[in-house]
């Protein structure tokens, strides 16, 4: 065969591209889904409630996870500074994940329990008035803001569709659980909880 | 992982590998007639034409080492239940560099552990740790210096919620510390704000106190506030309830007179928090930062 065949098929060519790119994902990808330690939760994991679903919404909307990853590799100084690194069972509820690519601030897979409530509040009002030499944009209007619960039961029911074990009840209750809250509250609910279930050092 | 799926991925693997191999072999051109000879493309553009040359041998030989490449890479590293020749895992090397530097930094956390927390003041090698630590962990709520900003505590000045002795500092680190000023707004209604507030102002000195207020204020804090502030203001380190004499304002936003901010606290409450960091941290890096935090203050 000559090159000049393929380089002159089109339709031979777009064929081969098929099967190289095939082969890729076959090999990279489907073993993936028969991996435990990548489709079983772990220990502990419960799907997001009403409100940190909501803030993790909010947490895209705002568009956190362009400058924070979620994701602590293992090696020594990322465990050293952020924690435990990431295991993928922490991450099977999640859809997207966010662990993100680019750092422009710290990786927040472990930030909850580590600042007080207070702080997340004061640092997203104004970053500047906690941490002079910030460069974090402010998000008052958080704090004004409100969720509109409406379509939150329809998110959770979707999320089950692909495997979130949210309950009927759950679902039922989401609106009432979430509507009208602040949405600042609604974000900082879900920084509290991130990393939270795999502690030490 | 099974070792079917092993098996699929070693056989795809070196389908591939094979199928790029036979690829190469049959896209080549081997015989190079050179010069006048030469077919060309059959691209002509101003009369310039193409010849169809073969690829230069070494840039062939490249695509050849890359099979090879992908062969040695594909059984020197795990994939599946098939360790590869090296038996590396990322887990086993971030435990390598975890060892090696123990090996190297754990005698110097160790022997800094066992010291008592107030001798770390003197200990240089113990202030640069506590330092990056303190900056690293500390410095977002209580700023660079210790220096602390409105609702975190200044940590460089004598005035202490829970006690500034080594063990104290270390035992806000080790679980952390709840404060919890409840409202009194409605209990004391607004006329008995008004007038707790000016007793409180009056306590720390301050200027154009309401004397008359202060005075129905005082019967007001001898009923409730005293529990928790104490008599006369002093304030209670075992509940970490503040000192209202020492004209030390931790809810005081910057410009805001102290008698708006007082008022406020009475209305609102306040609630503080400070996070455990003992399960973050460690032991051994604990005590070193209440060695820095408590020279912070005793410098």
């Amino acid at each position: 065969m000559q090159h000049e065949t393929v380089e002159k098929n089109v339709g031979l060519m777009v064929a081969l591209v098929l099967v190289a790119i095939s082969f890729g994902g076959l090999v990279e990808i489907v073993p993936l889904f028969a991996q435990d330690e990548v489709t079983e939760p772990i220990e502990g994991l419960e799907p997001h409630n009403a409100l940190v679903l909501e803030g993790r919404d909010i947490y895209i909307r705002e568009g956190c996870h362009v400058c924070h990853t979620q994701m602590v590799r293992p090696l020594r100084a990322e465990v050293e500074r952020y924690g435990p690194y990431s295991q993928a069972g922490e991450d099977v509820y999640e859809h997207p994940f966010l662990w993100g690519s680019k750092r422009t601030g710290p990786d927040l897979a472990r930030v909850g329990q580590r600042y007080s409530d207070e702080w997340q509040k004061a640092h997203l009002y104004n970053p500047r008035s906690v941490v002079p030499e910030s460069n974090m944009p402010a998000f008052p209007w958080l704090f004004e803001w409100t969720v509109d619960g409406s379509k939150t039961g329809a998110k959770m029911a979707a999320l089950r569709r692909v495997g979130v074990p949210y309950t009927d009840e759950q679902i039922a209750n989401a609106e009432s659980e979430v509507d009208g809250v602040a949405e600042i509250d609604a974000l900082v609910a879900y920084l509290q909880q991130l990393g939270t279930l795999v502690t030490g050092r | 992982m099974s070792s079917f799926w092993s098996a699929y991925i070693f056989i795809l693997t070196g389908i591939s590998i094979v199928g790029l191999a036979i690829l190469i072999t049959l896209t080549r051109r081997m015989k190079d007639p050179g010069g006048e000879g030469a077919s060309t493309t059959g691209h002509s553009f101003d009369g310039i034409e193409e010849f169809n040359n073969p690829l230069p041998k070494w840039w062939l030989n490249l695509f050849w080492i890359t099979i090879v490449f992908a062969v040695l890479y594909l059984i020197a590293y795990p994939v599946g239940n098939w360790d590869g020749v090296l038996n590396w895992t990322s887990q086993k090397e971030l435990t390598d560099a975890q060892i090696a530097h123990d090996r190297r930094y754990g005698e110097i956390y160790e022997r800094l552990a066992s010291m008592p927390v107030e001798d770390l003041s003197d200990n240089p090698q113990a202030m640069r740790i506590g330092q990056r630590l303190f900056e690293d962990n500390c410095a977002l709520c209580h700023g660079q210096a210790g220096q602390g900003s409105y609702g975190f505590p200044n940590l460089t000045d004598n005035d202490w919620l829970y006690g500034g002795s080594g063990e104290t500092i270390k035992a806000s680190l080790v679980n952390g510390r709840r404060g919890q000023m409840p409202a009194w707004g409605d209990a004391l209604g607004a006329q008995g704000v008004r007038a707790v507030t000016e007793y409180v102002m009056q306590l720390s000195n301050q200027d154009n106190v309401n004397a008359s207020l202060a005075r129905q204020g005082e019967a007001l804090y001898n009923a409730s506030c005293v529990a928790c502030h104490a008599e006369n203001g002093t304030g209670n380190q075992g509940l970490g309830a503040p000192n209202l004499t020492d004209n030390v304002w931790l809810y005081r936003i910057p410009g805001e007179s102290i008698r708006d901010s007082v008022q406020y606290t009475l209305n609102n409450g306040r609630a503080g928090n400070m996070p455990a960091w003992q399960n973050i941290l460690g032991e051994e890096r604990v005590h070193i930062l209440a060695g820095y935090v408590y020279n912070m203050s005793n410098q």
